[in-house]
């Protein structure tokens, strides 16, 4: 099957910086895709190239197998929600929606209608008459998606489409647009630095640092299987251990990642039945460097002879925790994913 | 503070009072006098009222001529400026380069610059260039401080509009002109016609820049001038003053209300 949106060593350089280097990225149809990274990593950038609101150095984009370069964006099956929403701001919420069918030549008893069942889509049915500036950081968004929807885009770009919001309402927002995506069944890629959204909106995910895709993958392939340090630090945070200086005999050298709630802390070494730390388990001993309160659970730096490492422990369990003392430390040795990229 | 503001001295109300007493009953009086019977001096009180001035002027050719040259002199300035001022604001709003800050300054300088700075500096121009005065002289020399408010004007809204209404509307299909068109024009529509407004009002009652680049052109304003050193018939350019006060009054009161809207037009973005 012909990807939804094909990069082909695709470059993006902005005077002596190179935003994107050669990326190579196919997104399926259908997929819900996340672009993620911390800023400046070039998803942004990468959005933009396939929206057409800016072109490739070298290497081109495809979209449904057909070659961009000549194609501007009002040619292109796709539409854009902006991150700042770019509602017209003269306009009503139903001129707004109604805009790309207005600009298409579609008369206006046919594109209001529409545009009310794109409006009822997103829920907000009755907000025809009001204006943007009306309307909060959530009922914008959904006038925007709305806007974005009604043309019948094949693939819909959304740039940090819940950076804006509080968290309450992101929350709200992540499931309702899963929802709407999987209703439409049509492609969304969306940019996000966010992991949490990462994880839990995206089919797959592509990882972003200094213009290359770090790894691409589901979330659990992300988060569980790292292939490279950047992935691994930046999605969840995690232990990077040297398997050489473990000095561990049934640790084989190379690099790897270690979730911080994987590791055990605190049970004594031995009494081992049916919890996390059963046999064959790493075993040491670590004194406590530090203890992070974060509500739900508590981040824990633990100094073993070797390495530091983080741990988090749920909050139920780390009342008796104190700074200085020293605990054994466990954890399996098949929760650590050995990485195997290039750096 | 308005608690304060309500108690505070007599003093100050009074000085409040006065200030605008001093910069608004000479305006009074102007009008006053254009009604007045006596028509040799400004006599207080005015002896007698009438209205046989408006007819006086109405009557006289010369005046409608310098009517007539100003209105057109007004118009085509500030037609001018919108144009070159929508551009330059498009310019240096949406696009960083090399200079930039240079340029805007350089744009905003002739409004700073004294007008008789301005005059002499454009009439030294013309003369080396070589190019008689003329219409086109004065429609130049106003245009200076004419683009400097259309581009304010024009700057200040781009800056509160979100540089992703126009990627928004391409990317919902609209072409380039359609853009124009339903999105650009609309969200600066407001601002141009406060700026072609506020244009048209500094051309009309200018007069150093105009004395510099005239030749043979009387505008309404060189005509006052000029009619004031006369004895007979003041009270015609009371009438005169009386009609400009209206003409550039009003124009800007409709600005003041046109962009004091925009903000909330503009902003409504983020």
């Amino acid at each position: 099957m012909v990807a939804a949106v094909h990069l082909v060593r695709t470059s993006r350089r902005f005077g002596a910086t190179l935003a994107l280097d050669a990326i190579e990225l196919e997104i399926a149809e259908g997929e819900f895709f996340g672009l993620l990274g911390p800023s400046g990593s070039g998803k942004t950038t990468c959005l933009r190239l396939i929206a057409g609101f800016d072109h490739p150095t070298s290497g081109h984009v495809e979209i449904f197998g057909q070659r961009c370069e000549d194609l501007p964006p009002y040619r292109r099956p796709v539409s854009t929600v902006f991150q700042d929403y770019a509602l017209f701001p003269h306009m009503t919420v139903l001129d707004n929606v109604a805009y790309g069918l207005m600009v298409r030549g579609i008369g206006k008893a046919e594109r209001y209608t529409a545009a009310r069942e794109a409006l009822a889509l997103v829920k907000l049915a009755g907000f025809d008459a009001r204006r943007p500036s009306e309307l909060s950081g959530g009922q914008r968004q959904r006038v925007a998606l709305a806007r974005s929807l009604v043309t019948r885009p094949k693939v819909l770009l959304l740039d940090e489409p819940l950076g804006a919001l509080d968290l309450k309402l992101r929350e709200e927002m992540q499931v309702e647009l899963k929802a709407l995506q999987k209703r439409l069944g049509i492609t969304f890629v969306f940019v996000t630095h966010d992991q949490g959204e990462a994880l839990s909106m995206s089919d797959r995910i592509a990882v972003f640092d200094h213009g290359r895709v770090m790894q691409v993958g589901s979330p659990e392939a992300i988060y569980e299987r790292p292939e490279v340090p950047f992935v691994a630090d930046f999605v969840g945070g995690s232990n990077l251990i040297d398997g050489a200086g473990l000095g561990h005999a049934g640790v084989e050298p190379g690099r790897y990642s270690l979730r911080p709630e994987k590791i055990v802390l605190g049970r004594p070494a031995g009494d081992g039945a049916g919890d996390g730390a059963a046999d064959g388990a790493i075993r040491a001993e670590g004194r406590i460097k530090a203890i992070l309160y974060q509500g739900g659970q508590h981040r824990v730096t633990v100094a073993l002879p070797a390495i530091e490492l983080t741990v988090l422990v749920p909050a139920a369990e780390a009342r008796g925790l104190t700074v200085g003392e020293t605990l054994p430390v466990s954890w399996r040795p098949e929760d650590m994913h050995r990485m195997t990229g290039a750096a | 503070m308005r608690s304060d503001g309500a108690k505070a001295g007599l003093g100050l109300k009074l000085a409040a009072a006065g200030g605008l007493a001093f910069l608004h009953l000479p305006l009074l009086m102007i009008l006053l006098y254009a009604f007045t019977t006596e028509e040799k001096s400004y006599q207080f009180p005015p002896p007698g009222l009438t209205l046989k001035w408006f007819a006086v002027a109405w009557a006289r050719d010369d005046i409608w001529a310098a009517l007539s040259i100003s209105v057109q002199i007004g118009l085509v300035s500030t037609a001018v400026a919108l144009l070159l001022g929508t551009l330059a604001a498009a310019a240096v709003a949406r696009r960083r380069f090399f200079g930039r800050e240079t340029i805007s300054l350089l744009i905003i300088l002739p409004i700073a610059l004294p007008g008789i700075v301005t005059g002499i500096a454009l009439r030294s121009a013309y003369s080396l260039a070589d190019i008689p005065f003329s219409f086109w002289t004065i429609v130049l020399g106003h245009a200076t401080f004419c683009v400097v408010v259309v581009y304010n004007n024009a700057v200040a809204r781009l800056r509160r509009t979100s540089p992703f209404l126009i990627e928004a509307s391409m990317d919902l299909g609209a072409n380039g002109f359609q853009t124009l068109r339903h999105v650009l024009l609309p969200n600066l529509g407001t601002a141009l016609l406060a700026g072609g407004m506020l244009a048209f009002a500094l051309s009309f009652d200018e007069v150093i820049v105009t004395t510099f680049t005239a030749g043979q052109q009387t505008t309404l304003p060189i005509w006052m001038l000029s009619e004031l050193v006369r004895p007979r018939q003041r009270p015609v350019t009371n009438v005169v003053a009386v009609f400009v006060i209206a003409v550039t009054f009003l124009p800007i009161l409709v600005a003041y209300y046109l962009t004091r809207d925009g903000e909330q037009v503009g902003g409504a973005g983020k």
